[in-house]
């Protein structure tokens, strides 16, 4: 009897993460599809124009999508070489001492709190940035940098165990046929983890992508549609993270649209890097 | 450009990319501590803010974050465990698992401004906690509990198989072979997924602005509206309010997130040492 119950307690326990994004997926998508179905879905999300609280009030969530895709693409740009080359570096490079070295201070680079990288980017490099190029500073460039830095431990983490997973008979094989340390890494160990690799890069974008306070931190929340990187944006997160605390009626409605929008978008990187590797969407520290 | 120098020409640049990373992580950890350290004496650490946090100290913040770590590790610990045991112990893959793997993973995926839209909506607003530390600890909670769930998977899956068979040969229960031959031996595995946990609910801020608020007063209930030190740190920021403050909140930030990791690690370490044998 006491071992029935006890197996079915740890059954519901189980069920604990199920319940959480059934209710999650519920919640938002209750405050937030009712809006998108009166908008529209195309005219929500092709709008141009984001202002709540005009009469009638607008909502267009163009200008946000186009600052999510320049800072995740961005960030992509930067983090993706510097991750991979690390990873590389990790498992095939390093002496054993140094990498021992590395480990933790990679892991610390993950716990770092992320509104102390967006206040890196406030108060250093977008001033440095001003001073180099002009402009104001807080722009997609500074969120880009910034970003493609806080997203480097996911990218390193998930590449590192794919490399690491290449069977040494491979390498092996292919050095005893003479090829150089970095014909095998470029000609036989990357094309072998690539697909660990490619998940790793997804699952970067995702966390660019999901970032909220450290973005609004560095981007200068500029509602406009960003033709330059050193042009200010918003991004998605960012305008909810800023108008939730005061926004009410329609308007908090239209913010749950928008995380809809995140939402669905984010589910749909978590599923392509599951097809990627088979257990990724539990990078090491998630977002 | 022969093998040889392709070969030395890409080393050269996967070593400037492996030192960049740490110069980076020097510069950012360096930076907060040269400017924020000076600031941390023990009348800022037990100190209440005065005017907006431009004076003062940051004893609210601090135990804000206590509180809501805490609450938010009472509740997805023992979920997670039991989650972690019944997948591991006491089921085999089905249809079930399945969608509870997929569950435990998707949740891992949700960005933290959806978990803090969520705990508005449903625990502030649906369920009347208002601002609290109760929301904000129950919204962290789902937040860290697909963490909690792997590491105790991944530490009960590393317990040999010969302890649970010696447990029932000694007419052990499934609940009993657990309780005494499962959970002691993972029990490091768990407790360094618990304090990583731990790390996460410190540094989060996105999820917690909306849920727990950002009063400056001290915590006298679980109803009360805290302010975290990490939203504290943002707050300074972002408002101007005192950029001193900022990097000293920030410092202290820095050493926590610091102090947890090394815990973790020492944990890890003796785990490894313990199977070398």
């Amino acid at each position: 009897m006491k071992e029935r119950a006890i197996s079915i307690m740890l059954l519901v326990a189980a069920l604990g993460a199920l319940l959480a994004l059934a209710l999650i997926t519920y919640f938002v998508f209750q405050s937030g599809l009712p809006l998108i179905l009166e908008v529209g879905l195309w005219n929500f999300l092709s709008g141009t124009t984001w202002n709540p609280t005009a009469d009638p009030p607008q909502f267009g969530l163009l200008p946000m999508i186009v600052g999510s895709l320049w800072l995740t693409v961005g960030s992509l740009v930067i983090g993706v070489p510097l991750g991979i080359a690390v990873a590389v570096f990790m498992v095939e490079l390093a002496p054993p001492r140094l990498a021992q070295f590395m480990r933790p201070a990679i892991q610390l680079l993950a716990g770092i709190p992320s509104v102390i990288y967006g206040f890196i980017g406030l108060t250093i490099l977008a001033p440095l940035l001003r001073s180099t190029f002009g402009g104001p500073g807080l722009s997609v460039l500074t969120g880009a940098i910034i970003l493609g830095i806080m997203i480097l431990p996911s990218i390193i983490a998930i590449s590192e165990d794919a490399i690491r997973a290449v069977p040494r008979s491979l390498r092996d094989g292919a050095l005893a046929l003479g090829e150089t340390h970095w014909q095998v890494i470029s000609g036989i160990i990357i094309p072998t983890a690539r697909s660990g690799i490619v998940a790793s890069v997804i699952l970067g974008m995702g966390r660019a992508l999901g970032e909220t306070m450290a973005v609004i931190m560095m981007i200068g929340n500029a509602l406009i549609i960003p033709y330059s990187p050193l042009q200010p944006a918003t991004t998605l997160t960012s305008n909810i993270g800023l108008e939730l605390a005061y926004a009410t009626g329609a308007h908090r409605d239209a913010l749950f649209a928008t995380g809809v929008v995140l939402f669905v978008l984010i589910m749909l990187l978590n599923g392509i890097a599951t097809a990627f590797v088979r257990r990724p969407a539990f990078s090491r520290r998630g977002t | 450009m022969n093998a040889q120098q392709k070969q030395r020409f890409a080393f050269a640049s996967i070593w400037t990319a492996a030192m960049l990373t740490m110069v980076l992580l020097t510069l950012i950890v360096g930076i907060i501590m040269v400017r924020g350290l000076p600031s941390v004496t023990w009348e800022f650490l037990t100190g209440t803010p005065e005017d907006l946090g431009r004076e003062g100290g940051i004893l609210p913040t601090i135990l804000g974050t206590v509180a809501l770590g805490l609450v938010a590790l009472l509740i997805a610990t023992p979920l997670g465990i039991g989650s972690a045991i019944y997948l591991t112990e006491y089921t085999h893959t089905s249809r079930l698992t399945r969608a509870i793997r997929f569950g435990t993973e998707s949740l891992a995926g949700v960005p933290s401004i959806i978990f803090g839209l969520f705990g508005f909506i449903f625990f502030v607003n649906y369920l009347q906690m208002g601002w609290s530390i109760l929301a904000g600890g129950l919204t962290l909670a789902l937040m860290v509990l697909p963490t909690i769930i792997r590491t105790a998977e991944e530490a009960i899956m590393t317990v040999p198989q010969a302890y649970r068979d010696v447990s029932y040969s000694l007419g052990a229960t499934r609940w009993e072979m657990v309780t005494t031959a499962v959970l002691p031996s993972a029990l490091p595995g768990i407790v360094t997924g618990v304090i990583l946990s731990f790390g996460r609910a410190v540094s989060e801020t996105a999820a917690v602005i909306f849920t727990a608020g950002t009063a400056l007063n001290l915590p006298v209930s679980p109803f009360s509206p805290v302010r975290t030190m990490a939203v504290h740190f943002y707050i300074l920021a972002v408002e101007g309010i005192s950029l001193e403050k900022a990097y000293a909140t920030g410092a202290v930030l820095i050493i926590t997130i610091l102090l947890i990791n090394i815990g973790a690690n020492m944990l890890v370490n003796r785990v490894i040492a313990k199977r070398g044998k």
